[in-house]
């Protein structure tokens, strides 16, 4: 992935990323952080909907789906796709912010 | 009319009626089997209302506890969260608290999907925070059983009972009564506790005395209620009831906070909490659990560009023709019920006006009400499926671009596609949407669309009045006028939904998030329930609207009564049966057993109330170019649209007639003025405009009645359409005739 990456509209499907901060209006702020996308976070882009936009997210096992236009006001530090078995408990504390995206 | 002003409506009925039994409240995030639970929990019995004034629409229902006697079991809209911003939200937080005169709840079932652990404790803490009494139903389990959640551990870390549930299958359901029955009464507890930054809480300190007095309670319980205002109340919010003291104090705190985030700081400390302790919980964290990875695979088919696209539009069409023609034969069965019965019915009674009463009023009016259930019932089945699945989230994801630059939600699809073939349950097709305001705008533009029962008129008008030519020699005129209605519908509805949703349901502007569900199999038990009581519901609350309205139609067209009771004719209202498709009119079987004498029917509409009406009103339709015969029709055509030809029939003595029937076409065509044909082609395209455009069913406006609880919508949905019907039909006739047309 490019490491210039800034905003979470920029992710490429398959791309991972570590939420930063979540611009814009103070309702959609709130409503985004309240479903788990709170800084630190780690976010996949999964899909892009066939006619460009939405956006399909995988946050916290969950898919969650924002348009375009909203991702580009969520600030994202590019991160590293990790696969499976380093996600054991070991590794996973030396992250950043401990994710639980997955759990259980 | 804003929704700002709807929500605000002072009339706040209890919801739930006045009983000893204690209040047990289910709450939990949308997706998570809330409503099998509550199924599960009630039994057969539940009981559909609506929270006055809005669409939201209140489930209770008895709770059999065994020794500890029954308790009344109240559904709350799903909701992720306490701060609230939706009607749904609101309505949530008021059942919770007690506020907005609803009981103070006994005790919370809060819902939780296992596999969502995390985003479904954020709203668990909210409640525990807010002190109130809690279990909960731990449930989905089967989803994760390759690494499961204990619910000891869970109950260890909150505080309070956790019970594993089966919402499908029905597994736990009675260990839930138990730990219910035994948790009744009891104080709340609670073992977990937020760190919040100092500053937080200090600054929900400084808005604690700000609360009514009527919230305050425990110093804990003031707190949570200070941190909940602090993080919903803002300028222009959608909130009721939060005093003016409250708001400015919020204000200023926020205000001196300065750069400082509160929101994020609140949200982010519930988060680590949570973190935290669910890092504790499970031995191993995975990538994601085995059912999101399928569903990732099913959705690789489903939301793939073409493949995805042409499932979608396959699946769509099964919806449309599912209202549209298979529906048919059950219609068919109904109208021949209703006509038998009426015939049955005037043959068993003496001639007077009370057999005409029960014949065209009232079977007439419950055949005007039974008709539409196949198209209901099926709607629901087809609805309840594709929710259940979580294709219904799929088809929002695919829509949503297109939809949205009308100011539509991506759900709004499947509800508008059904107003193709019906506006009534199209209408009833809108609760698929979550927010009061999609909900609403939805509401206001299905009726626009091209249903089925305007096609006989649009038959009729069209072979009358339109020459049977081509248009550069090969295009049939009259056919590309149908084509040409349709098109001019679509492009209205979507002009319409773009200005009501920047004036009339001007919501605040709300992003996209929407939760993609996975893949599950729809439970056929639950979803045939869920339509059985949509029928219900559809039978109670709009068909005693429809019914009434059916009889007050037949009256007007009945009475005075001729002083001679010699064969009086039959009003068009008992033929208001719908048709689903031209076709299926033709075969309609005669509603009337005798047709009346021709000369004599003429006269006696014309001296009937409508009939007067219709000569009374003249002068306003006259500028689009309709006489008072049209009129009459109109008039009769607001039992259902098609009923406009048969009052027309009436009107020129030609008996029950369709839009087929050749002597009503030749009666049209004869009448003149002043030399000329009355009905010229531009009289015609004005008549069409007319019904494409005018909310002429009072089941449709029965329908929105029912979906609002409240005549102010249905009132303005007939007002903003019957204003821009006549608008158009003047401008075009007038238009017309200045061209020299006509």
């Amino acid at each position: 992935m490019p490491t210039d990456v800034r905003h979470l509209s920029e992710l490429e499907v398959g791309d991972v990323a570590d939420i930063e901060h979540v611009g814009g209006e103070r309702s959609f702020r709130r409503r985004l952080m309240e479903l788990g996308l709170v800084p630190g976070t780690r976010v996949e882009l999964k899909a892009v909907a066939p006619l460009g936009d939405p956006l399909e997210l995988l946050v916290r096992g969950a898919s969650l789906s924002i348009r375009r236009g909203d991702a580009a006001l969520v600030r994202v530090r590019p991160g590293v796709k990790l696969t499976a078995p380093e996600l054991e408990p070991a590794t996973r504390r030396r992250l950043p912010i401990a994710p639980v995206r997955g759990a259980p | 009319m804003t929704l700002g002003e709807s929500a605000a409506l002072p009339e706040r009925a209890a919801p739930v009626r006045a009983t000893e039994a204690p209040v047990v409240v289910l709450v939990g995030n949308p997706n998570v089997g809330k409503t099998s639970v509550y199924n599960q929990l009630t039994g057969e019995r539940a009981h559909i209302g609506n929270y006055p004034g809005i669409t939201v629409e209140q489930r209770s229902g008895r709770l059999e506890l065994g020794g500890r006697g029954p308790a009344t079991l109240l559904d709350l809209p799903g909701t992720y969260s306490l701060s609230a911003r939706s009607a749904e939200e609101q309505i949530a937080l008021d059942a919770l608290l007690g506020h907005a005169g609803l009981p103070l709840p006994a005790l919370c079932v809060v819902v939780v999907d296992a596999g969502q652990l995390s985003r479904n404790l954020y709203l668990v803490l909210q409640l525990l925070e807010l002190e109130l009494p809690i279990v909960v139903a731990l449930n989905m389990l089967d989803e994760v059983a390759h690494n499961p959640p204990s619910p000891a551990d869970l109950s260890r870390f909150l505080g309070v009972p956790v019970v594993a549930t089966d919402g499908r299958r029905g597994a736990g359901i009675e260990e839930l009564k138990r730990v219910i029955a035994e948790r009744l009464g009891k104080p709340a507890s609670s073992g977990v506790a937020v760190s919040y930054p100092e500053a937080l809480v200090a600054d929900a300190d400084r808005v604690v005395s700000a609360l009514p007095a009527a919230w305050r309670s425990t110093p804990g319980r003031d707190r949570a209620l200070a941190l909940w205002a602090l993080a919903s109340v803002e300028p222009g919010d959608e909130l009721r009831d939060v005093p003016a003291e409250l708001r400015e104090r919020c204000e200023s705190v926020r205000h001196a906070a300065g750069a400082r985030d509160l929101d994020r700081e609140l949200i982010a400390a519930r988060y680590a909490c949570i973190d935290g302790a669910l890092e504790r919980l499970y031995a191993r964290v995975e990538r994601h659990p085995p059912k999101r990875a399928s569903s990732e695979r099913v959705d690789r088919i489903l939301l793939h560009p073409i493949l995805g696209f042409a499932i979608f539009l396959g699946s769509m069409l099964v919806v449309f023709q599912a209202l549209f023609s298979w529906s048919d034969p059950a219609i068919k069965v109904i109208e021949r019920l209703v006509a038998w019965t009426g015939t049955e019915l005037t043959a068993l009674l003496p001639a007077g006006v009370l057999r005409d009463l029960l014949v065209e009023g009232v079977i007439g009016g419950v055949g005007n009400v039974i008709v539409f259930l196949p198209q209901i019932l099926l709607l629901s089945l087809l609805i309840g499926l594709l929710e259940d699945s979580g294709y219904m989230a799929r088809v929002a994801f695919l829509m949503d671009r297109v939809l949205r630059t009308l100011g539509l939600h991506g759900r709004a699809f499947v509800p508008m596609l059904s107003g193709f073939a019906c506006a009534v349950p199209a209408i009833m097709a809108t609760r698929t949407m979550e927010r009061q305001r999609d909900r609403l705008l939805t509401m206001l533009v299905i009726p626009l669309m091209t249903c089925s029962a305007r096609l006989p008129v649009y038959t009729l008008i069209i072979a009358t009045l339109f020459p049977p030519s081509r248009v550069f020699g090969w295009v049939p005129l009259q056919g590309l006028m149908m084509v040409g209605m349709y098109v001019f519908a679509i492009v209205t509805t979507l002009v319409v939904a773009l200005v009501l949703g920047r004036t009339a349901v001007k919501g605040r502007r709300v992003p996209l998030v929407l939760e993609l569900p996975p893949y599950r199999l729809p439970s056929l038990r639950l979803t045939l329930r869920n339509m059985v009581e949509r029928a219900f519901v559809f039978l109670k609350e709009a068909g005693t609207v429809i019914l009434a309205c059916t009889i007050v139609l037949w009256a007007l067209l009945a009475f005075p009564r001729p002083a001679t009771a010699v064969a009086p004719p039959r009003p068009a209202s008992v033929a208001a049966v719908h048709a689903t498709s031209a076709e299926q009119h033709l075969a309609a079987p005669p509603v009337h057993p005798t047709a009346p004498e021709p000369a004599r029917a003429e006269s006696r509409i014309g001296e009937s109330y409508g009939g007067r009406l219709g000569k009374a009103v003249e002068p306003l339709f006259a500028p689009l170019g309709f006489d008072w015969k049209i009129d009459v029709g109109i008039i009769g055509a607001f039992a259902a649209r098609e009923v406009f030809i048969s009052t027309l029939g009436l009107v020129y003595g030609v008996g029950d007639t369709d839009d087929q029937a050749l002597p009503l076409r030749e009666k049209l065509r004869q009448e003149t003025l002043g030399g000329k044909p009355r009905y010229t082609p531009l009289v015609g395209l004005s008549l069409l405009l007319f019904f494409a455009l005018s909310c002429q069913c009072m089941s449709t406006l029965a329908m929105v009645r029912r979906e609002t609880r409240s005549w102010r919508w249905p009132a303005f949905l007939f007002a903003y359409m019957t204003a821009l019907a006549y608008l158009v039909s003047l401008l075009v006739y007038q238009g017309g005739r200045l061209f020299g047309f006509g």
